[in-house]
């Protein structure tokens, strides 16, 4: 029940923010900031219960008959998985709440309710077990994220809104035509009609079906992640709109995707899945090192980060499709941390336009004596990018490669030559920004308390994240085994002794290096 | 006490974090107080836990401390935990007493500095993270200790940010180290691969039961483990960054690339010497590359003006002796002379930096001159570290450990003469630089004007290590004359003793006279060439052989260069050639498309209705037509 | 009594649809339009009552209640947007009022 009074608080106080305009313009910054408050104290709260090691994957379940004639229920379930993507998905809309504050100005309620409705379609998404209801979510984040980009975003943002809307649109029609195509597949073969995933699971199908139903669902969630070569709305979307909207684009948007993979495409089609892998990942290193090559190449800071999480999302790809307990870990971890690091980076990015009134790198440069305190932050978060150990990013990228180079050391070899790049872009930026010489005149405050209160929690998650990352993998492990029941999973360590092969045979040593590997037979 | 062996590196790391939150608002006794004293107190502690373990030796020569669990994810639980023995135990002694020196030098040398805060914090930061790599019980947390170094070695050598160029000297060395480390952190996989777990003693103890030697996974492991320790350590084919460094500020050279940091490979390779036993052909190309580089980076260093330069590329050449060693299986002379190596080069790079700051941030030896008189204390002290440094011998303790290595080249059962020879070769060069340095440093005419001579704060560390530099040597002497072997029976539990082809001890002494008679040459070179007779120097110099090879050797024999050509410009050409995405023409492609059917649709709707009804008709009759037809 | 055949009824329904269609098509005054598919609209209405009649069925007289009641509200929309159209273009020709094009 308390999951839908998430959703019913978001819904409500996004109309309330929206309406609250009228009495007093600064009303709708602190109904959104409680209504959101109100959110993440309950999502503490939830994971404060839960019990730290639990037989039962799903911690909570809530279902009620919608429309049943067609087999469609209002079903929301929660376990750690969606409970990890609740929390971060309220802290981010809380940084993101706390951003604008200063930064909008024109149609603050409209501002907050879009906020809200984005932030109630992300929760439903994380949350709902029933496919129609979950496309339902789908498009309710897609509107107002739209609406966000296109009216308080910079020079350019008509054709990053359209261009946002049209991508996920069209990939999400595709994903709508999968969810039918398994709705009736699977009630033809048991004559149950039903969207709950729970019915769905475990549907056999003919694998040339599978594959095509797959296909769609794969079309909206890499599109949304997104992979190489369907990226190209996403730089123009972070680069266009305002800090809050890229903060939640890359903190929380491009997660539903990696969320949708874990979630559905893994456990609903297995055999497709296993048989795309091989593909997957080679997307997912061309998407680490493409983005890397092309984020070195930007001048406009937004879209330089915007390209960062096109590589850095690559390391998704590369680990669900590893089908593996490190990899799938490594996952979650990245999807987390790279909420908060690339959010954090947004976060900055908006701090100085706001001093200076342009993205361009160009024109920056030497504001280390002048911001010394945005300085030692953003070393923390361009670190953080670079994968720095101690840092959360680090824990995510290392075991998403350890539990790749089960599945493929070829892949994981380019994977881990994207870490090389992403050294260049990542260093790229504390040059650019905060080191050389300064050559504007302009008279810049250093962070103010509103702002080191977004950027130090973060900071300090981060850091947290780094060294003790045992709660997070504790409250994800139980759902990540549920996803992966269907695979077979590798052993600790290779341990009979043919493994192992002397030099004078090179023929067999060549087989042993690829052993385990599925990606490569 | 073993209790309390957290508290060594942890000590460090408050202080870098008590000096970047509080930073701007403490005064600079404050600062410096913090600064040195977390380091003075790891040093203290490392001192009491050292007298403790050689007092009375832990079982199997071991204190373990487990923090916290890392992480546990499917079998794979990496700890925060440390490792203290003999090995590690060497390198904590080095790393905090040279630091604390180091860190006292600094107070001094960087009083007038704006960024006196940040840079105790950056310090600080880095023996913290140096402490972690050697005491670190897995890989994972080595790695992170290894990174942490990288990370700061980065902002130390930026320190002075707003020159671009050291901004892109300290990037060219996080960048190429990171190189290296990715070789590493694939070895990484494959060991957890076939062994479960990154725990360093489990990983040695199971290696040598299940596989033999020879083993294919082991010669690839040892191989991205090398390319790891290469990067770190500068050497070939990753050495470019190392002579770049020295844009950082002096002290950082002596601590960070010189005598700890640029270390660290060399302890790799000891940590992990058990995969390099297993694999013969990884562990000769430790020995090639250590040959090698130590001769590439001996000419070169004849070549630089630059008297920083010098000593960077002498660490260089230096740390290829250390490979060397490893890579014949000698290790704790390996080890030995990273401890000597320590002592003199931290002592060198201090007096050149007293010299530098005294001579206002002059760098080039040619404009200087002639300081024997004016800093009397800084020429003994720098004269007793080139002596070490040129293996002057029995006096010195560079002479003792240089001498090992070159005779367990020779006579260790791995040994080679083409290695030895390199090494004698590299000997003789060795000499020859350092007292080029010396001669064309202090003697002759002065030709600058002394701003101030050095302080207390400068000359005292530089006294301590002179010291040293001179005695320290003393603990592990040959067997033909004191047999002392204090250093290699501590370290025999960690690291195997080297058997000796007995045939050749008798000959032992010969070898010795020839390595000293070879570094007394070089010295007497130096002499007469720079200080003697001027004129010959000069017309060896306007000769076209020479001057071609100086310029090749001044440059680094080319090699970035080459990588510029093979890898930096590609990079970047490709980069900003693609800026704008190329894929992203593809989808202006189909709304081009889009475009030019909507163009063409449009021309129907002219807005006169008879043509809309037309239309209308012509559908209408079209469709009943279709319906007619059978 | 004779019953007319039914073929009479339609193609004469058939002829007077085609004289509207035709008129409409060729006519340029706004108002002849009008008539024209006023025209066209009894024709299909005649078409109705033929076949009710025909089959003995009320549901033809049904249409063509409709169709009249339909044709009278066209009329009076049709007739003030004709109103509105020569306020604005001082012309009743159809294709001045050409100005929604492409």
């Amino acid at each position: 029940m308390i999951l839908a009074w998430l959703l019913v608080l978001l819904l409500v106080g996004g109309i309330l923010a929206w309406v609250s305009d009228r009495v007093h313009p600064q009303l709708p910054r602190w109904v959104a900031l409680s209504v959101t408050l109100a959110c993440l104290l309950m999502t503490l709260f939830l994971w404060l219960e839960t019990p730290a090691h639990t037989a039962n994957t799903w911690l909570m379940r809530y279902e009620v008959p919608w429309i049943p004639q067609w087999g469609v229920s209002f079903s929301l379930a929660l376990d750690g998985l969606s409970l990890l993507m609740l929390a971060l998905t309220f802290f981010i809309g809380l940084v993101s709440i706390l951003i604008s504050w200063k930064e909008i100005q024109t149609k603050v309620g409209f501002f907050h309710f879009n906020i809200l409705w984005v932030l109630a379609g992300i929760t439903g998404v994380f949350l709902t077990m029933d496919l129609f209801l979950f496309y339902f979510f789908w498009e309710v984040m897609l509107i107002p994220m739209y609406f966000l980009i296109g009216i308080w975003g910079h020079e350019n943002r008509t054709y990053a809104a359209y261009k946002f809307f049209i991508f996920t649109q069209a990939s999400g029609l595709l994903m709508l035509l999968s969810i039918l195509g398994l709705y009736f597949v699977h009630g033809t073969a048991t004559g149950t009609y039903s969207f709950n995933y729970f019915d769905l699971l475990g549907t056999n199908f003919p694998l040339g079906v599978e594959k095509w139903l797959m296909a769609g669902f794969l079309a909206a969630f890499l599109v949304k992640l997104p992979v190489v070569p369907f990226h190209s709305w996403l730089p123009d979307a972070h680069s266009q709109a305002p800090t809050a909207g890229s903060v939640i684009l890359a903190g929380l948007l491009l997660k539903t995707g990696a969320y949708g993979l874990l979630r559905f495409v893994v456990p609903l089609f297995p055999e497709a899945a296993q048989v795309f892998a091989p593909w997957a990942m080679l997307l997912g290193v061309i998407g680490i090192l493409y983005g890397a090559i092309l984020a070195f190449a930007q001048t406009d800071l937004k879209r330089l980060i915007a390209y960062t999480s096109v590589s850095h999302m690559g390391f998704v790809v590369l680990g669900v499709f590893a089908f593996n307990q490190w990899a799938y870990q490594g996952v979650v971890m990245q999807m987390i941390t790279h909420g908060l690091s690339t959010g954090a980076l947004f976060i900055l990015a908006g701090f100085l336009y706001e001093r200076l009134h342009t993205r361009d790198i160009r024109q920056m440069g030497g504001f280390w004596p002048t911001l010394p305190k945005m300085g030692v932050i953003a070393m923390v978060f361009v670190m953080a990018s670079l994968g720095l150990p101690g840092l959360g990013n680090f824990i995510a990228e290392f075991l998403t490669l350890v539990g790749s180079w089960r599945a493929s050391p070829v892949f994981t070899v380019f994977a881990t030559i994207g870490l090389v790049a992403a050294t260049v872009y990542s260093l790229r930026i504390m040059q650019k920004v905060f080191l050389g010489q300064h050559h504007t005149t302009h008279r810049m405050q250093d962070l103010s308390p509103r702002e080191l209160g977004i950027a130090v929690p973060l900071v300090v998650l981060i850091l947290w994240l780094g060294l003790n990352p045992q709660p997070v993998l504790d409250l994800a492990r139980g759902s990540l085994e549920t996803q992966l029941e269907a695979y077979a999973q590798p052993s600790l360590k290779i341990t009979s002794p043919n493994s192992v092969t002397l030099i004078a045979h090179p023929q067999d040593s060549v087989h042993t290096l690829k052993g385990g590997s599925h990606a490569l037979k | 006490m073993e209790n309390l062996l957290w508290v060594i590196p942890a000590l460090p790391f408050a202080g870098a974090l008590l000096l970047i939150l509080l930073g701007g608002r403490l005064p600079r006794t404050v600062v410096s107080l913090i600064g040195v004293g977390s380091v003075g107190l790891s040093a203290v502690l490392t001192l009491l836990l050292g007298f403790q373990f050689l007092s009375d030796a832990p079982a199997g020569g071991v204190y373990r401390q487990e923090v916290w669990q890392w992480f546990n994810v499917a079998g794979f639980n990496p700890s925060i935990a440390f490792h203290l023995d003999a090995l590690s135990l060497v390198f904590i002694f080095v790393i905090t007493f040279v630091g604390f020196l180091i860190h006292l030098y600094s107070t001094a040398y960087m009083a007038e500095d704006e960024g006196f805060t940040r840079f105790f914090a950056y310090m600080n930061l880095f023996v913290g993270s140096m402490l972690v790599l050697v005491l670190a019980d897995n890989l994972l947390l080595l790695y992170l200790g290894w990174e942490g170094v990288g990370l700061c070695s980065y902002l130390l050598i930026g320190f002075w940010y707003k020159e671009p160029q050291n901004g892109y000297a300290a990037r060219k060395a996080f960048i190429i180290t990171r190189v290296g480390d990715t070789a590493m952190a694939i070895g990484l996989f494959m060991l957890f691969q076939y062994f479960g777990t990154l725990h360093i003693q489990t990983i040695s103890s199971e290696a040598t039961q299940a596989w033999p030697i020879g083993v294919q996974p082991a010669l690839i492991i040892a191989f991205l483990l090398l390319g790891g320790a290469v990067g770190k350590s500068g050497q070939l084919p990753l050495q470019t960054w190392l002579p770049d460094a020295m844009a950082g500020p002096t002290p950082v050279s002596a601590l960070i690339h010189a005598a700890t940091m640029v270390t660290a490979g060399v302890y790799l390779i000891a940590r992990m010497h058990v995969l390099f036993e297993l694999a013969p052909i990884a562990q000769f190309t430790v020995a090639v590359i250590g040959a090698v580089t130590l001769l590439l980076a001996g000419f070169s260093a004849l070549t630089q003006s630059d008297l920083k330069r010098v000593l960077a590329y002498s660490t260089i050449s230096q740390i290829g002796y250390m490979f060397l060693a490893l890579g014949v299986g000698a290790w704790s002379a390996g080890i030995f002379h990273f401890m000597i190596h320590a002592f003199f080069k931290a002592l060198l790079f201090l007096a050149a930096g007293a010299i530098i700051i005294s001579l206002h941030h002059e760098q080039n030896m040619f404009k200087m001159g002639g300081l024997k008189e004016k800093m009397p204390a800084v020429f003994w002290t720098f004269l007793i570290g080139a002596a070490s440094l040129a293996a002057l011998p029995l006096v010195t303790a560079g002479f003792y450990s240089k001498d090992q290595i070159l005779w367990l080249a020779l006579a260790g059962e791995r040994g080679n003469i083409w290695l030895y020879l390199a090494g004698l070769v590299g000997a003789f060069i060795t000499a020859i630089y350092t007292f080029r340095m010396v001669f064309i440093t202090f003697f002759g005419e002065a030709k600058t004007h002394l701003e101030h001579p050095p302080g207390k704060l400068i000359v005292l560390p530089l006294v301590v290590l002179a010291v040293l530099s001179t005695v320290a040597g003393f603990i592990e002497l040959p067997h033909n004359f004191g047999h002392v072997v204090l250093f290699s029976s501590f370290l025999s539990p960690v690291l195997p003793n080297l058997p000796v082809n007995e045939s050749m001890v008798p000959s032992e002494w010969m070898f010795q006279a020839i390595a000293a008679a070879f570094s007394l040459a070089g010295v007497f070179v130096a002499y007469l060439v720079y200080l003697k007779r001027p004129a010959l120097h000069e017309s060896i110099r306007n000769s076209g052989v020479a001057m071609a090879l100086h310029r090749f050797w001044y440059s680094g024999w080319g090699f970035d260069r080459l990588y510029d050509k093979l890898f930096v410009q590609p990079f970047v050409y490709m980069a900003t050639l693609n800026k704008n995405d190329f894929i992203d023409s593809f989808y202006h492609l189909l709304t081009h498309i889009a475009r030019m059917l909507n163009r063409g649709m449009a021309h129907t709707q002219s807005g006169i209705l008879r043509w809309y009804m037309m239309g209308v008709v012509v559908g209408a009759l079209v469709i009943i037509t279709i319906s007619l037809l059978p | 009594m004779t019953t007319l055949p039914m073929e009479y009824g339609l193609l004469l329904a058939g002829i007077l649809f085609v004289i509207g269609l035709v008129s409409l098509l060729i006519r340029r005054n706004i108002i002849f339009m009008l008539i024209s598919v006023e025209i066209m609209l009894n024709a299909a209405g005649l078409a109705f009552i033929v076949a009710g009649a025909r089959w003995a069925q009320a549901d033809g007289q049904v249409m063509f209640i409709f169709i009249v009641t339909m044709a009278a509200a066209e009329v009076s929309v049709g007739l003030a947007l004709i109103l509105q159209l020569y306020h604005n273009l001082k012309t009743l020709d159809s294709d001045a009022a050409n100005l929604m094009y492409g």
